[in-house]
């Protein structure tokens, strides 16, 4: 078993066993983290170029200390102080990576489709750390593990998607991956914010969270991202708090097992209470530690590919 | 393919209880005597022989797992990732006196890992390497300290060891191509 791919660009691409297996691998990766020394070697001498057009403080740091913890060389390019600003084109940053012998770059970018149009490009493994509103996959795959590790499977799991689904990546790619593991998908948000003809992604659609809590086991929250202005689509952050704000009141209604996740940053008192977001069902913080092993998984599954690159 | 079985289920069992006599008379401290297996056979063996010396001296053996795939020389030069499987070493391993099992030792490269895999939790007193088969054509300079059984092979030849905790019985096979 391997992946096909050079590149991890979406869940979309990925077979339902391409999914396991890297959910397979991240478990010895999350064990390395016990130990004094949590770096191994499998990827000595390969450079990993971790290329940012959008601003990140986790997904970035999570890249980073992957790839340090597998040996590996990081370089970070921030695009506020690169020559992109001079106006040079992402082919021409990805043939510039490419002369520089980049074995991997990690991409995040505002366009959907940019990791795709530089994974054509270059010869080096791309890996999307988000494109646009299109797809996040390593977030999903993260997403999937930790709800893999506390109820042991994925299928027949009743997941919520709770919030900004128009805009968000992690929506998607939660969407396609979940759906391959054999887990229901429901929604959840103001109609302004559930894109039209979302339910040909094979998600069931809710515009009232109070409606399905009940038979749910894991509600992953997404983010309210002002800087979208997402404001404007809905009246007021006060009254989407009470509509689809996850909050005690209720957790009450929910089953004891119900798992909340968000991807962080967390702005607490909007689509999460804080007594929720520290709340013992909360695994938040989990997702974290659970992302790095993640993209430990990738980046070690994806190196062989890297190792056949002819520069 | 010729297929000769070079070791059988009471063989292998004597090997292991002699290895075991071994260990015990070179007058480790049995307090910090410890057992890493090598997985995945290494294990199965470890466990056997910490059965056997706490059967002598009465004093259990803790057994680790070592998974090597991280520490491999080879990850340049295979395109499909070899599959990571479990490394659970739960004690510590500052100034123990290791025993490191494996089944069959080649070329060396594989103890060349799992040494660095081991240095990695730590800095033991000792490290001495049990294996079961011992079939020569080092490639590194390392030697075993107690072996099963040692065999002469050609490069071509295939070793394959069997054991009871997966598969139907103990034996291991030697297997040669043609030619």
């Amino acid at each position: 078993m391997e992946l096909k791919s050079k590149d991890l660009l979406g869940l979309e691409y990925l077979s339902r066993k391409e999914i396991q297996l890297i959910l397979d691998t991240t478990i010895p990766f999350k064990n390395l983290f016990t130990r004094s020394v949590k770096k191994v070697p499998p990827l000595r001498g390969k450079t990993v170029v971790i290329l940012f057009y959008e601003p990140s403080t986790r997904t970035r740091a999570s890249f980073e200390l992957a790839a340090k913890r597998l040996n590996a060389d990081t370089l970070n390019i921030t695009v506020s102080s690169s020559s992109v600003v001079k106006g040079e084109s992402l082919i021409d940053t990805g043939k510039t990576l490419e002369a520089m012998k980049a074995d991997f770059v990690v991409i995040r970018h505002g366009m959907a489709g940019a990791a795709h149009l530089l994974a054509r490009t270059v010869k080096a493994s791309v890996i999307n750390a988000g494109d646009g509103s299109h797809e996040h996959p390593t977030q999903g795959l993260l997403d999937m593990f930790t709800m893999r590790e506390k109820f042991g499977s994925i299928s027949g799991l009743k997941v919520a998607i709770v919030g900004d689904i128009l805009h968000s990546r992690v929506a998607r790619s939660n969407i396609w991956g979940l759906n391959k593991m054999g887990a229901k998908v429901y929604v959840v948000g103001p109609s302004t914010l559930i894109p039209k003809f979302i339910e040909d992604l094979n998600v069931t659609v809710c515009y009232n969270l109070k409606e399905i809590i009940g038979e749910l086991d894991v509600v992953n929250i997404l983010r309210i991202q002002k800087e979208r202005t997402v404001e404007s689509l809905f009246p007021s952050l006060h009254e989407y708090h009470k509509i689809f704000g996850v909050t005690e009141e209720m957790l009450g209604k929910s089953k004891k097992s119900l798992l909340i996740m968000h991807p962080g940053p967390m702005n607490r008192g909007i689509e999460i209470s804080s007594v929720v977001a520290d709340s013992e069902r909360s695994v938040i913080t989990e997702q974290v530690t659970n992302g790095i092993a993640v993209r430990m998984s990738i980046l070690y599954l994806l190196g062989g590919k890297a190792s056949e690159i002819n520069y | 393919m010729k297929k000769n079985i070079i070791m059988n289920e009471k063989e292998i069992y004597r090997a292991i209880k002699r290895m075991s006599h071994e260990i015990v008379e070179k007058n480790y401290a049995m307090k910090n005597l410890v057992m890493i297996g090598i997985q995945t056979e290494g294990v199965f063996l470890a466990r056997r022989i910490a059965k056997e010396i706490e059967n002598i001296e009465g004093k259990k053996i803790p057994v680790g797992v070592l998974d090597i795939t991280f520490y491999r020389d080879d990850a340049d030069s295979i395109a499909n990732q070899p599959k990571v499987r479990e490394t659970n070493i739960p004690f510590n391993i500052k100034n123990k006196v290791i025993v490191l099992v494996d089944d069959v030792l080649f070329a060396g490269r594989t103890v060349r890992a799992a040494l660095d895999g081991i240095m990695d939790f730590g800095r033991p007193k000792i490290i001495r390497l049990a294996v079961l088969v011992d079939r020569g054509l080092r490639e590194l300079p390392i030697r075993p300290d107690f072996v099963g059984k040692k065999i002469t092979t050609t490069p071509k030849d295939r070793i394959v060891v069997e054991l009871k905790e997966t598969k139907k019985n103990d034996r291991v096979i030697l297997q040669v191509k043609p030619g």
